[in-house]
């Protein structure tokens, strides 16, 4: 054929079920969460608005590639931004690529990033309660993550133990960039009404936690940006690994969203020299880390790299283990991957079911 | 299947035979004079860091005025805590458990061991990471005055790089061209935690100076903790930072990048020093992806950051954060795409492996001698290094 | 080869689109200054519907923070990842070589000379005082 060359493989996930582990929904407008906030709450909204650790009212520090960082596709005719409208997410994601099962993840507004504590306390409840009304009860095939004021162990908490028995919640919601490295033991609260409950732990890339993008200071671009909110994902995982989280919480299942996948091995092999040489100084990490990693953690897999050799690719993922690996679409946004068209690699048909359905269902515990 | 990880524990040599063993060590010993007889050339060799006696007399006298005056002393660098075994191999500490012991201990134990060509001495002094930027200039100088005095003048098989004073790229480009007449100094270092990413536009005129003179940039790990080591906090742990210094290459080198360095510095080489290696082809790949989405942010990129990493940069072979198995090693080596861009490194004395053999065994055979002398050779022209049939044409 | 009247030239002014479905295919039309070309709508990175993304100019540069702009409204941009395409030929600009969209030569026939067939015009009349855009596949 001469003319249009068509770079990938299609994987055959028709018939299968997808379980996509990372789906945005995004409010109307700010005032759709005013019948789930209390009367103080909607003041503080309509007066301040949403105040995080960036220098805009009404923008990204980096500003993004495409309005609402969104495909140019995704808006809803009916209007309202993209991942608004859940009968527009039916028709043009979950039916015609037969979605399984989708996870919710709620990554703006972010209680967790608010500036003043009790009301970002008071955006997570009503971003629980509004995904519960308005996405999970009218669409079976969406579930939730339940998100927490991070920062405020003592209050996520609660907020874990007032949401889980809802039941649609299949996952706590957290982002990378916490003020502290998230295997502080600040944080450990939140780690144990997780292993309580038996949600999984899912950790998306992002949160605007005041401190540089880089350990060399703020980068300049939205090229650079994106990829180093990326990158956190390498010491965040560490900083789980070497303080001990994995030892302290064994049953806890943690799902690494949006963060790719192909640093995973090196920085394992990383972890595993420098632990052995360092151990004294960690003992309470009994195993090399890549144990911890291989118990304990899933990759999401957007945006999936894309080796110039395919065969790399396969390389990559047999180090990983394809039992590690967990489907991701972040739909509707601009740097999402197509379920069937992503991974420019044949698959077959245990490892499409492992990647694209199983994998998923073991690290959420779906039924 | 090979996963993520190996413990290593298993002892490898524990379940062989004992004419195995002897034949293992009889092809180790093979190998390290195959090495030796390739005259290697050192690209990451660290000499003790100098104290504050040491450096007053490299000081003029108002600074030394001020050091013994104002007490300063202990400016070694915090990513590297003396005592952290990650810090010296055990063999490797002088008197008092000083990270790298002396002169004479060096020779020994890298310079004639390893028929050792030239070395290129890294000096990790906290001239790097002063906030005044004249202090960090005065530092600087003396640190840089003290290697040549100390060092260079005492075994021909040194060449050095140029501590400078980065805060303040100004004061950095006149210590560059203070000590470029000198061209036992080969390279100019920086700090992989620098106060600003270093692709930014205020950093430039030192690569202006470093391109001038045919002085590659070395950016070595370590931090001057201006900044956390993570863009997730301050870790806890000496491992933790160290784990995290992988991850800060990614940052700088996306930076280099994206800000054109390399498009305004065509001749510019870069080396990164001590980074861990096998970050970087995942890192491509998705800089790759990344750049076909958004190029038209920075347009003067303008080829792959795969085609501008294959040109422009290298790096140290020590640490190498390898797979436990040589075929993994075979494969991430393969996935660089390139002959070029390893260089052999001791990394001197940190303990980054143990026993006699350097390079590490898996290396493809075809490989070891451009990473030992071909490669280091392209990458440093100051070093002038000649080899035989080039003398003749 | 078939011949395929998709438009009639008025329906599709310079700066416009038009997404017409041809023999099964999905196919874009841009009219660029008067000069049409028709590029498939699918973008050969992930299958995004490539016709409906941005078209934007082509920024180039000498050297950093110095920004050429250039052809404005010929680069389209894929509403998924943004990847760019040159509309004149489908090819992308990061790698033109292997990353390219299907691209279909494009006329404009009069009326008159289309009464004469053979054509496929299945949709529309076609008037012999109007000019039509027409495509090869």
């Amino acid at each position: 054929m001469s003319g249009a060359v068509l770079e990938r493989s299609r994987t055959d996930a028709a018939g299968l079920g997808v379980v996509d582990c990372d789906i945005h929904p995004m409010l109307r407008s700010e005032r759709a969460l005013f019948p789930y906030l209390a009367r103080r709450w909607r003041d503080e909204l309509e007066t301040f608005g949403l105040r995080t650790r960036n220098p805009f009212v009404g923008s990204f520090a980096f500003p993004k590639a495409t309005p609402a960082l969104s495909r140019r596709d995704c808006w809803p005719p009916a209007g309202g931004p993209p991942g608004s409208d859940l009968a527009f997410m039916r028709a043009q994601y979950l039916d015609s690529y037969e979605i399984e099962t989708g996870i919710l993840q709620t990554l703006i507004p972010s209680g967790k990033d608010q500036r003043n504590p009790a009301f970002g306390a008071a955006l997570c409840r009503a971003l629980n309660d509004w995904q519960i009304a308005e996405w999970t009860e009218p669409e079976p095939r969406l579930k939730a993550a339940i998100t927490v004021p991070a920062e405020d162990a003592e209050a996520s908490v609660a907020e874990i133990e007032r949401s889980a028995p809802k039941g649609d919640f299949v996952s706590i919601f957290l982002t990378t960039r916490t003020t502290e490295p998230l295997g502080r033991k600040r944080y450990w609260p939140i780690f144990a009404a997780a292993e309580r409950t038996g949600l999984a732990l899912g950790i998306h890339t992002g949160g605007s936690n005041g401190l540089p993008m880089t350990p060399g200071g703020w980068p300049s671009f939205y090229f650079e940006e994106h990829m180093a909110n990326a990158f956190a994902m390498q010491p965040l995982l560490a900083s789980l690994v070497l303080e001990g989280v994995f030892e302290a919480f064994p049953k806890l299942r943690v799902v690494l969203i949006e963060g790719g996948f192909a640093w995973a091995p090196a920085l394992a092999w990383r972890l595993d020299k420098h632990w052995a040489r360092m151990r004294p100084e960690v003992p309470h990490v009994r195993h090399p880390p890549s144990f911890y990693i291989r118990r304990q953690v899933w990759f999401a897999t957007q945006p999936v790299e894309e080796p110039p050799d395919r065969a790399d690719l396969r390389t990559l993922i047999d180090w990983i283990g394809w039992e590690r690996l967990v489907f991701a679409s972040d739909y509707p946004h601009w740097d999402m991957d197509d379920p069937q068209r992503a991974f420019k690699l044949a698959l077959s048909e245990g490892e499409t079911q492992a990647v694209f359905r199983d994998n998923a269902r073991l690290a959420y515990r779906l039924p | 299947m090979v996963a993520l990880g190996g413990t290593g524990e298993q002892g490898l040599g524990a379940a062989m035979k004992p004419d195995e063993r002897a034949e293992r060590r009889r092809k180790a010993a093979d190998r390290l004079m195959e090495f030796r007889d390739l005259g290697p050339i050192d690209c990451d060799l660290h000499p003790p860091t100098p104290r504050m006696a040491e450096l007053l007399p490299y000081l003029d006298p108002h600074w030394r005025e001020v050091m013994l005056s104002r007490g300063i002393d202990g400016l070694e660098l915090a990513s590297y805590p003396p005592g952290s075994p990650l810090s010296a191999r055990p063999e490797w500490r002088g008197p008092g458990g000083r990270p790298g012991g002396d002169l004479a201990l060096i020779q020994r134990e890298v310079l004639d061991r390893w028929g050792t060509r030239r070395a290129i001495l890294n000096c990790l002094h906290g001239s790097m990471a002063m906030f005044s930027e004249d202090m960090g200039a005065a530092l600087a100088r003396a640190v840089n005055d003290w290697i040549a005095n100390e060092w260079l003048d005492r075994d021909a098989r040194f060449a050095a790089s140029i501590l400078v004073p980065a805060r303040s790229p100004e004061l950095a480009v006149a210590e560059i061209e203070r000590r470029a007449e000198d061209a036992r100094f080969v390279q100019v270092l920086l700090l992989a935690g620098s106060e600003l990413p270093l692709g930014r536009r205020v950093h430039w005129p030192i690569y202006a100076a470093a391109e001038r003179f045919s002085l590659p940039v070395g950016i070595h790990a370590g931090s001057a903790f201006h900044q956390p080591m993570t863009s997730v906090g301050w870790p806890s742990y000496v491992v933790e930072d160290y784990v995290s210094q992988a991850t800060a290459f990614q940052h700088q080198l996306l930076s280099l990048i994206g800000e054109g360095v390399f498009t305004k510095f065509p001749r510019l080489k870069v080396v990164l020093i001590e980074s861990g290696v096998t970050w970087l082809p995942g890192f491509l790949w998705r800089a790759n992806k990344e750049w076909r989405a958004l190029r038209p942010e920075v347009p003067w990129v303008d080829r792959s950051p795969i085609e501008i990493v294959r040109e422009h940069v290298r790096l140290t072979l020590q640490p190498l954060d390898s797979p436990p198995d040589a075929s993994g090693l075979a494969a991430v080596i393969g996935q660089l795409g390139s002959d070029d861009l390893l260089l052999f490194s001791s990394d001197y004395p940190h303990w980054q492996w143990d026993g006699e053999e350097v390079l590490p065994k898996a290396l493809p055979e075809a490989l070891r001698s451009r990473i030992a002398l071909d490669n280091p050779r392209q990458t440093y022209p100051r070093l002038g290094v000649r080899l035989g049939k080039e003398c003749v044409s | 080869m078939t011949r395929h009247v998709v438009a009639p030239a008025s329906e599709i002014a310079p700066g416009s689109r038009k997404l017409v479905d041809v023999a099964g295919r999905s196919i874009g039309i841009f009219n660029l200054g008067g000069e049409f070309f028709a590029l498939s709508n699918r973008c050969p990175h992930q299958g995004g519907s490539l016709c409906l993304g941005e078209q934007v100019g082509l920024v180039l540069s000498e050297e950093p923070g110095q920004y050429r702009y250039s052809r404005p409204g010929e680069m389209l941009r894929c509403p998924w990842h943004g990847w760019e395409f040159d509309i004149r030929t489908g090819q992308s600009w990061c790698d033109p070589k292997r990353m390219r969209t299907k691209s279909y030569p494009v006329t404009v026939e009069p009326g008159e000379a289309l009464a004469k067939g053979p054509y496929q015009a299945d949709i529309f009349p076609v008037s012999i005082e109007a000019d039509y855009v027409v495509i090869d596949l």
